[in-house]
């Protein structure tokens, strides 16, 4: 039981109990922030596995940006609490055995699918710069895509949020 | 390496209850939140994969996602924002038709 | 005992040192509410606080008291999770990111055993600091929120919309420095800054890198919402903007958070741009009597102290004073001995230039008027955001003519 292992288990102790809070609350603006828990929790997950600049991005990114996105249209939109109805209730009778099925299968899948894995364990200081290289190199293209693809994006959500003058 | 295994299994629950938020949520905002953490749990597989493999090239991937990710919030929440101007509400059972 | 000590060595240490930091920059804080008051008030020619305590040296406790013992109103309709959840998110956040600053240089030996000298830095420590102002928006925003009142939504929006633009260049501007340094940790950013140029002038990166030094400073007052770029929570604005319905313990709250964001942009200014912990005198053994420094300047207000406060005209400051007065002699004569002289360097001198450019930030709320947000945005992303990218252009064009030779 390694400090690695301890630290592992509390911190996806932490991202399931934000995961379960997200489907479990009613207010959006509860669900959004129970997200942030579990990106912070994931981000600290990617540290213990060696990916620390994932881990830096994921915060800077995905819980600082995109995550304020949702809660700005949260609070924009005045979103209420939600409401229980007749096809809800079916849907949750229905999806909550389905949904266990899903996730049993797919667990089962992945972990077989590492049985060819190798056993020593990776070194990880550096790795931040040997992934800005491979980014800058030989994945040059997709990321000069990516930023065209941002562009597209914001120029499509200007336009779609503008209101009809 | 246990740890990355476990890590593995963590992203399959993940996945599941995004999808479980998915299905039985009627916020539209939820359910857009449940998307972003079925992206979150495929975001960790990669990570756990590539520290399994060896291979950088998982982290690279995830990188990808992260972009696109964003790209979609920002247009995602843009139509959303109509959506929510043109039927005034945002509970998918009211915009479940194509005509108002 | 010793073998306790040793096989927790490394979680003692730590403790240690949080606790330390922790103390320093809570006292820090609170006094800098003192010290803004004050200089603000001798700008404007009249005295700031004065009656409680001499020269107002009681003030913050005060305040902290009344803060503690005020009635704590809960507005109808708030939602009860986030407006508690706001502005604990703020402060804590706020006092994160000391964890991951250089304190001095190389390492320090606490308890026998040898630790960095700082309380959590890594090699990614940039991007720490940068990550924890991104999440910080969210204790604005929130804040704003919860307080179930139109105005503080708005000021709570606008807030967290310029905090978000502000952003952008504040990040690009310190690119410059890690294509310079060639690295994301700031003790090698300020070890890189080592040494002098023609003999005297101290390599620190305010000189090559001058533009983006400007653009980050102008950028991290506005990161923090301070003034000039203080519209969202001017008094004369939207009353008080996103902590309008926040009173006492949690006003408290986002007041420490503001000053603790604005001691920590300090810190991070004078860490990227003014050598850190390095001393601003050349290395040469013709400037060994600088060491004395610290030492020097405790003795020296220690002494002008202790007349000053026996001639003090209330009765608690003809006692108060001289005992100051008398501790400060003490520390000099501490800070002059041989074990502590060589480990005050750092620590004083960047003490020294956090406390340069925290008055710079005072002065700045007491000279300029506030601006008006839109010019604030247009400023943010049709100035300063295009210089910083420029910054990172010519750079990198310098670094890369200059691999090439």
């Amino acid at each position: 039981m390694t400090v690695e292992l301890i630290l592992f288990f509390l911190l996806a102790a932490v991202a399931l109990g934000g995961a379960i809070n997200l489907i479990v609350q009613t207010h959006p603006i509860h669900s959004a922030l129970s997200l942030i828990v579990v990106m912070v929790a994931l981000a600290g997950i990617y540290l213990l596995l060696g990916a620390e600049l994932l881990a830096m991005v994921q915060i800077i990114v995905y819980a600082g940006a995109i995550m304020v996105l949702f809660v700005f249209t949260i609070m924009l939109l005045n979103a209420g609490k939600e409401e229980r109805t007749a096809i809800s209730r079916a849907a949750t009778y229905v999806g909550v055995p389905c949904g266990v099925l899903l996730t049993a299968v797919l667990a089962w899948r992945m972990v077989l699918s590492e049985a060819g894995a190798s056993a020593s364990g990776a070194e990880t200081q550096g790795m931040s710069r040997e992934l800005s290289g491979m980014l800058f190199t030989s994945y040059v293209f997709p990321f000069e895509l990516t930023s065209i693809l941002i562009l597209v994006a914001i120029l499509g959500a200007v336009v779609l949020a503008k209101r009809e003058m | 390496m246990p740890l990355a295994s476990y890590a593995v299994v963590l992203s399959a629950v993940l996945f599941g209850l995004g999808a479980l938020g998915f299905v039985f949520k009627r916020n539209i905002i939820t359910i857009f939140m449940s998307i972003e953490l079925m992206l979150n749990a495929v975001n960790l597989s990669f990570v756990a994969f590539s520290r399994i493999r060896h291979l950088l090239e998982g982290q690279v991937f995830v990188f990808f996602v992260i972009v696109v990710a964003a790209a979609e919030a920002a247009v995602g929440m843009a139509i959303i924002m109509q959506v929510a101007r043109n039927r005034q509400s945002l509970n998918i059972e009211r915009i479940d038709l194509l005509k108002l | 005992m010793s073998d306790f000590v040793a096989s927790y060595a490394g979680l003692l240490i730590a403790l240690v040192k949080v606790i330390v930091v922790m103390l320093v920059l809570l006292t820090v804080v609170a006094y800098l509410s003192w010290f803004e008051r004050k200089v603000v008030a001798h700008i404007q020619s009249r005295w700031g606080p004065e009656r409680v305590g001499p020269h107002g040296l009681i003030q913050p406790l005060a305040d902290g008291a009344k803060f503690l013992f005020k009635e704590d109103p809960t507005p109808a309709g708030v939602d009860p999770f986030v407006y508690v959840f706001a502005p604990f998110l703020a402060l804590s956040l706020a006092m994160t990111t000391i964890a991951v600053m250089p304190l001095g240089p190389g390492t320090l030996k606490i308890f026998g055993q040898t630790t960095s000298f700082s309380v959590a830095e890594s090699n990614l420590s940039l991007l720490v600091v940068f990550a924890i102002s991104a999440l910080s928006v969210y204790g604005v925003a929130l804040g704003g929120w919860a307080s179930n009142n139109k105005y503080s939504l708005l000021g709570g929006l606008r807030s967290s919309a310029q905090m978000l633009s502000y952003e952008l260049s504040l990040t690009m501007s310190v690119v410059g420095i890690v294509l310079v340094t060639n690295t994301l940790s700031l003790r090698e950013i300020v070890e890189a800054q080592r040494g002098t140029v023609l003999g005297f002038l101290p390599r620190w990166f305010v000189f090559p890198q001058i533009v983006g030094f400007v653009c980050f400073f102008i950028s991290a007052v506005a990161e923090t919402n301070r003034s000039p770029f203080d519209l969202a929570e001017g008094e004369q604005e939207l009353v008080g903007g996103f902590h309008t319905e926040y009173a006492s313990f949690k006003f408290a709250m986002f007041f420490m958070a503001e000053y603790a964001a604005m001691v920590t942009v300090s810190f991070m200014v004078s860490v990227l741009f003014f050598g850190g912990y390095l001393s601003p005198f050349p290395d040469s053994p013709a400037f060994h009597w600088t060491f004395y420094l610290p030492a020097a300047l405790a003795l020296i207000g220690g002494a002008l102290l202790v007349p000053h406060g026996l001639r003090y005209h209330t009765a608690f400051g003809r006692v108060l004073l001289p005992v100051m007065g008398v501790a400060l002699v003490g520390v000099g004569i501490v800070c002059a001995q041989r074990g502590v002289l060589g480990v005050i360097q750092g620590p004083f001198w960047l003490a020294a230039k956090v406390f340069v450019v925290l008055f710079i930030y005072v002065w700045l709320r007491s000279t300029f008027p506030r601006i008006r947000y839109d010019q604030l945005m247009d400023f943010g992303w049709k100035f300063l955001l295009p210089v910083s990218l420029a910054n990172v252009l010519v750079t990198s064009l310098v670094v890369a003519l200059r691999m090439q030779r």
